[in-house]
């Protein structure tokens, strides 16, 4: 890249005067339609798309394959024992729940606080959280034993005139999830909706005048009807951003409600928010980066848009580790003997590896962001936001396995052990995930052209 | 008027269209170039006295609510009924399971403590306000709705790309083909399509 074109990339500057352009190049409205429709247009995709895809589905086939197995021998194939009876499933699903946060964060309260910027990624980010919570629901589906009784879990009426018992945070995960996973599905169609127009308008061949047709349900851009779907969208963002709030707070009191020392603390619905929010990000960075490169993207996915988001992870891993080191000092201050002893034995007991791992990716490396040069460098940013997805997984693992394998009882302590089971589930969510994504950014606008076209010049009247 | 009384194919009382009888004229759509251009059309057209008419842009234009005279929608008083019968049902739903129906003693707790009550009460009034949101947005705007005489004209196609189009349908009492063809042309559009089979 030469000097010339970086810099005209390059919008991250700081001159208060004027505000920074999103959307960059001399491009006009139609522009921004044809760089966008046209990634679903291309008729043969990119080889670097194909390799993706088989990749995936090479993990989705080894996905397939543990799960196929966990149901056919049960439970016994995970590293799973008496004291620890949670293990990888929890871990992941609260892992994947985590980074499903930071695309409603994105679209929702963004969009209250009327950050234009969101409107370039708001897209793909709430794409990847419906993927991730996909994945986030299928571990709680298959880890409960006996799956042919999974509809147990719902208040559904049944032979046995029995019902779920609501005082456990377990149930209220089953609302938390389902909610957020339908509200989010819905959010989402709502802003695809006058882009799936677009290509419809735009489609040449008869299937994809039918399926992206029947898709757009009939949208033709009326304002009477622009009018009723804004006041929809500022009512679905005001709904989603206390729930974004809610769900990792309920998936927090799964551990917080319980007695086990290294649970039972008060600080964690805000931190494990704020971990959502971080591990979120993190992965949008980790996706937008490669994506905007291979999908030509780099004038509507500035780098002004990843260096927001870097700060945001900078912020959110400030506010992690602040709890880490707070749930120390309460260990220490409340001084609860089983309290103190969860804790010197997280950083230094049989499982210090996880807990170091946890802390050099979530609050050592992001700090890393308070220089500028770093975060707008996208090598760097690939590579801390990798670790922190690395570092948020072991957050889930130390929280999960450290404090139940050792609780009250020195004589019922135990070691955990993964299986490879363990390990190819983990991977193979992956898989699910990345098939997914890629489907999505073969098949559906991966940038929210109405919003974006909102957002430039030729969108505001003259006289204003 | 509905919108499928403007989507009939024949004038009531005519004989069923044949491939040879006179095409059926739903209305007329006109092309304006630039925000400006559409805001300035709306309101001459508002003025006008049209009552079956629309603007159409590919992104919503911030003050062509006002141009129009479009007056605000009654869905956020929807919604609220929708998040009340979610509060409701939440509470309903959790007192009839487990203190009338599989009463459970966990705890010493009493059996109806609002406390744990709360989430689930949250969860549910969330998801019924975010339903009713949904569908009834979609409901009044009177989607889905696959075919619209507007899909005849080849140029309305950049209604959801770059261009700005105003329509006016042949039930409007004001409507009169030509008339409102030049009314059109002589506010500033720089194509008038007619709507026709």
């Amino acid at each position: 890249m030469n000097t010339t074109a970086a810099s005209y990339l390059d919008n991250t500057g700081k001159d208060p005067t004027q505000r920074a352009p999103l959307v960059l190049g001399a491009n006009d409205l139609h522009d921004v339609t044809d760089k966008v429709c046209g990634i679903i247009e291309n008729p043969k995709p990119s080889t670097g798309w194909y390799v993706g895809m088989a990749v995936s589905l090479l993990l989705l086939a080894v996905l397939g394959y543990s799960v196929f197995y966990l149901f056919f021998v049960g439970v016994g194939v995970w590293g799973v024992n008496n004291p620890v009876g949670w293990g990888f499933a929890i871990v992941n699903f609260v892992f994947w729940v985590g980074i499903g946060h930071a695309g409603t964060l994105i679209s929702a309260i963004l969009y209250l606080f009327r950050q234009t910027w969101r409107t370039g990624i708001n897209r793909s980010a709430e794409a990847m959280t419906i993927f991730a919570v996909i994945c986030a629901g299928l571990f709680p589906g298959i880890h409960v034993g006996r799956v042919w009784v999974v509809y147990w879990m719902f208040p559904l009426p049944n032979q046995m005139e029995m019902w779920p018992q609501f005082r456990s945070p377990l149930l209220w995960d089953v609302f938390a999830v389902s909610t957020y996973f339908t509200v989010s599905l819905l959010f989402w169609y709502t802003g695809l909706v006058p882009d799936i127009a677009s290509v419809r308008d735009r489609a040449k061949h008869r299937i994809r005048q039918i399926g992206y047709g029947i898709l757009a349900i009939g949208w033709r851009g009326s304002n009477r009807h622009w009018h009723r779907y804004e006041r929809a969208y500022l009512i679905l963002a005001a709904l989603s951003t206390p729930l974004v709030l809610s769900v990792h707070s309920v998936v927090s009191f799964d551990f917080a409600v319980a007695q086990l020392p290294g649970w039972h603390t008060t600080i964690f619905p805000p931190y494990f928010v704020a971990g959502a929010i971080f591990s979120g990000f993190a992965m949008v960075v980790t996706l937008l980066v490669p994506a905007r490169k291979w999908l030509g993207l780099e004038e509507l996915i500035t780098l002004r848009h990843l260096e927001n988001m870097n700060k945001i992870i900078l912020v959110t891993g400030s506010m992690v580790g602040y709890a880490y080191a707070m749930e120390f000092f309460i260990a220490w201050y409340g001084g609860v003997h089983e309290e103190t002893f969860a804790f010197i034995s997280r950083a230094t007991g049989p499982f210090w590896w996880a807990y170091w791992i946890m802390v050099s990716c979530n609050v050592i490396f992001p700090q890393l962001f308070w220089f500028k040069k770093l975060r707008t460098s996208l090598p760097a940013m690939m590579v801390v936001c990798l670790l922190v997805n690395v570092g948020m997984w072991f957050e889930r693992f130390v929280i999960t396995v450290t404090s139940l394998s050792s609780d009250f009882l020195p004589s019922s302590w135990g070691y955990y052990y993964p299986t490879l089971i363990d390990f190819t589930t983990l991977i193979g969510s992956f898989g699910l995930f990345f098939t997914l994504f890629l489907l999505f950014c073969r098949f559906l606008p991966i940038v929210a052209m109405a919003e974006v076209k909102m957002t430039m010049p030729q969108a505001h009247p003259s006289k204003h | 008027m509905t919108l499928s009384e403007a989507g009939t194919l024949t004038p009531p009382g005519d004989a069923p269209a044949s491939a040879d009888a006179p095409a059926y004229l739903h209305g007329v759509v006109a092309q304006f170039e630039t925000v400006d251009d559409i805001l300035a059309a709306a309101a001459k057209c508002r003025d006008h006295g049209f009552t079956d008419w629309d603007c159409h842009t590919p992104f919503p234009v911030h003050g062509l609510d006002k141009a129009m005279g479009v007056r605000n929608t009654v869905l956020p008083w929807l919604v609220f009924c929708g998040g009340l019968t979610g509060f409701l049902t939440g509470i309903g739903l959790q007192y009839f399971t487990n203190v009338m129906e599989y009463p459970f003693v966990i705890s010493g707790k009493p059996m109806a403590s609002w406390p744990i009550y709360v989430p689930v009460v949250f969860e549910l009034t969330v998801l019924f306000s975010a339903l009713t949101t949904f569908f009834g947005m979609w409901g009044m705007n009177g989607l889905p709705q696959l075919h619209h005489p507007l899909f005849f004209s080849e140029r309305f196609k950049r209604a959801s790309d770059d261009k700005f189009f105003v329509s006016v349908m042949a039930d409007d009492p004001k409507f009169d083909a030509a008339q409102t063809t030049t009314f059109l042309e002589s506010i500033g559009a720089t194509h008038v399509d007619r709507l026709e089979e």
